[in-house]
């Protein structure tokens, strides 16, 4: 049984930032409501940004907090345009289910 | 011991939001779970120093852009997802495959990293407003203009997009 | 003991001490506010239930608890019991990182007069205010109902409308304050030039009046108060997000809203009316105000103790007065008016804050919602944003 360490271990939390990532990535494939796909999208990201975070701790610098203010504004404007984009094919098509906005297909 | 187990607590939750995200049938029980995930991240920021970063997420992510989400759920009166079509296959194989995938991953990071360096909450203090802000508007101060450039597109866009279209 | 046991019995202290005073004020303040609409609007207000009314609250909460709570039907049952707890979270949270006054020694172990100083105070304000919003919009939603659907976007829309308003406005004074810790901006408006305080409406190079005026009205509009609470007035829209909540949920959002008033009211205190810094220097006589005051109101009590206007008054107001007399003396005892007096001043600024909430509220009608929308992003938030930039410029040149 290894010593308890005085502190929790980086690789846990680059762990933890993994694991959600996957669980995004799931929900994207697997989901057919689009707005739950673009909520695993923001997952994503935000697993993301806990990395970010991470590795500004171990380096000690301040930059990987910036990234993570930029990765959160980046996304706040992907959410407006990509929300936005959504209302208009729900008041063309009325249906939220990816799988039925498929007009393009052969 | 206490940082151990207050990582615990709220990685534990942010996992089960997650997992409740992309399991939810109706879209706001899943946008409630991406509120749950996106406060316990903010904990979890300010475990590992960055306590501007960790309001920042508070204030813009979950103050705004999920209160945008639950907005558009709300006007469109998104029902339950119906699901039709899935292949059983892929059902039952996908979960085990999932945790399979994840396993191995744990495993290469435990292997990359036995050394990982501690993190005790409260030794990195650069994470504050003043330092954030001092190289935002200092050596980043372009991506900073161009970012602000992006949302002015954005506020653009989203207005063009969901007007009335004049006949 | 060690340090740090000493640390939580003393959190634990103040918790449990700033919990109930908060949910105390919060119910007398709707006693003060039904009192003084009604005076405005020379009638009597609450008087049956005990002297003057002052058991009305009690009988309200008997009432409200004792009521059956009826769900209705096909209603999101998760979201629907969620919300008011949700409100009532979040309009409790915030008071923990407001700051009351100096520092309590007892004992030898010396104690800050608030639950957390945080680095990122005023941060944790904005954070807890911009979640406020998710408890009015689920309650709304979850009700199953148009009207309250409504009511719940539109108050959400607004709600989340002003609180741009109001980061600009609290950004000001931060900038010459320099600090976002709200015990450092409170330290920072310490002292007085010729008798002037230094409070941040008095500031210089830019007195943050127009931040101030700013700050009030969306306060009003994020605590959905009179001129802004179209969307749950009783006669728009049948009381909007709250319709169909009975007894206890409906108590949860009214708490939820006094609570806000109170964190919001006691935020405007310590960003610009200088916290609890007296008006005038205390070598000048500011700490014989508080036994004036109370010394006052006891003389009005015994006064109108002798021709009372109903005759058990002949009985409760001397004894009234005599309280008051008590807590005259209280301020008076050299040992306890360095802990007393910025308390008085502090409870003093954000009683009045309150007091012009009520009075806006008994004098004002509701703006309709195009124009509450309207006022927010055509005229308060460039206002905000060219304030910022002269107090800004400003800061910057004199600096």
């Amino acid at each position: 049984m290894p010593p308890i360490p005085n502190g929790v271990p980086e690789s846990f939390y680059l762990a933890l930032s993994a694991v959600l990532f996957v669980i995004g990535v799931a929900g994207f494939v697997f989901r057919r409501n689009i707005i739950t796909v673009f909520m695993c999208i923001e997952l994503m990201l935000n697993a993301v940004n806990l990395s970010f975070v991470t590795f500004a701790n171990q380096h000690k610098q301040v930059e990987g907090h910036l990234f993570t203010f930029f990765v959160m504004v980046v996304a706040a404007a992907e959410a407006a345009v990509g929300l936005a984009i959504i209302l208009t094919v729900f008041k063309n098509r009325t249906t939220l289910n990816i799988d039925e906005v498929d007009s393009l297909k052969n | 011991m206490g940082d151990l187990l207050f990582f615990g607590i709220f990685a534990l939750v942010a996992v089960l939001c997650a997992i409740n995200v992309v399991v939810q049938k109706h879209p706001i029980s899943s946008a409630i779970s991406l509120v749950g995930v996106m406060a316990s991240l903010a904990v979890l920021y300010l475990m590992l120093g960055g306590e501007f970063i960790a309001m920042a997420q508070i204030i813009v992510y979950a103050g705004a852009v999920m209160v945008l989400f639950v907005f558009v759920i709300m006007l469109l009166n998104a029902g339950v997802e119906v699901r039709r079509g899935r292949s059983w296959t892929a059902t039952i194989l996908g979960a085990p495959a999932l945790l399979g995938l994840l396993g191995v991953l744990a495993c290469l990071l435990a292997r990359w990293f036995p050394n990982s360096p501690v993190i005790k909450f409260g030794d990195f203090a650069g994470g504050g407003a003043r330092q954030v802000g001092y190289a935002l508007f200092t050596e980043y101060l372009l991506p900073f203009e161009v970012t602000s450039v992006l949302i002015l597109i954005a506020i653009l866009g989203a207005v063009v997009l969901a007007r009335k279209e004049l006949d | 003991m060690s340090p740090s046991v000493i640390f939580l019995i003393a959190t634990a202290i103040k918790l449990g001490l700033i919990a109930f005073v908060l949910l105390t004020a919060v119910a007398y303040i709707v006693w003060v506010e039904r009192k003084v609409i009604a005076h405005v609007q020379v009638r009597m207000g609450p008087s049956r239930v005990g002297p003057h009314g002052l058991l009305q609250p009690l009988a309200d909460l008997v009432k409200l608890i004792a009521k059956e709570g009826v769900i209705p039907a096909d209603v999101n049952k998760p979201l629907y019991l969620a919300a008011p707890l949700l409100a009532v979270f979040m309009a409790l949270i915030s008071i923990s990182v407001i700051p009351f006054g100096t520092s309590i020694t007892i004992m030898g172990h010396t104690t800050m007069m608030e639950l957390a100083d945080v680095n990122v105070g005023v941060l944790v304000i904005l954070a807890v205010s911009s979640l406020g919003v998710y408890g009015i919009a689920l309650g709304g939603w979850a009700s199953n109902s148009k009207y309250s659907l409504l009511g719940g976007l539109r108050s959400s829309a607004q709600m989340i409308s002003y609180e741009l308003p109001m980061s600009l406005a609290i950004a000001a004074p931060l900038l010459s304050a320099g600090s976002l810790s709200l015990r450092s901006i409170v330290n920072a408006q310490s002292g007085s030039w010729y008798g002037i305080p230094h409070w941040a409406i008095f500031a210089f190079p830019f007195p943050q009046i127009f931040s101030f005026i700013i700050f009030m009205i969306a306060a009003f509009a994020e605590t959905n108060r009179i001129p802004f609470d179209l969307p749950e007035a009783e006669n728009e829209l049948v009381a909007g997000f709250h319709v169909e909540y009975s007894s206890l949920g409906f108590a949860a959002f009214s708490t939820a809203e006094y609570a806000n008033m109170v964190t919001v009211c006691s935020v405007a205190t310590l960003l610009f009316l200088g916290g609890w810094h007296p008006l005038w220097p205390a070598h000048w006589g500011s700490d014989l105000v508080a036994p004036a005051i109370f010394a006052l109101a006891a003389a009005l009590c015994f006064y109108h103790g002798l021709n009372p206007a109903r005759p058990f008054d002949r009985i409760t107001l001397p004894v009234i007065g005599v309280v008051f007399l008590g807590c005259a003396g209280l301020f008076l005892v050299p040992m306890l008016v360095p802990i007393l007096m910025p308390l008085f001043w502090f409870l003093a600024k954000v009683s009045f804050l309150l007091f012009v909430f009520i009075w806006i509220r008994a004098t004002l009608p509701r703006f309709r919602y195009d124009q509450l929308m309207s006022f927010a992003w055509k005229f308060l938030f460039p206002v905000a944003l060219v304030n910022l930039l002269i107090t800004g410029f400003l800061v910057a040149l004199f600096s």
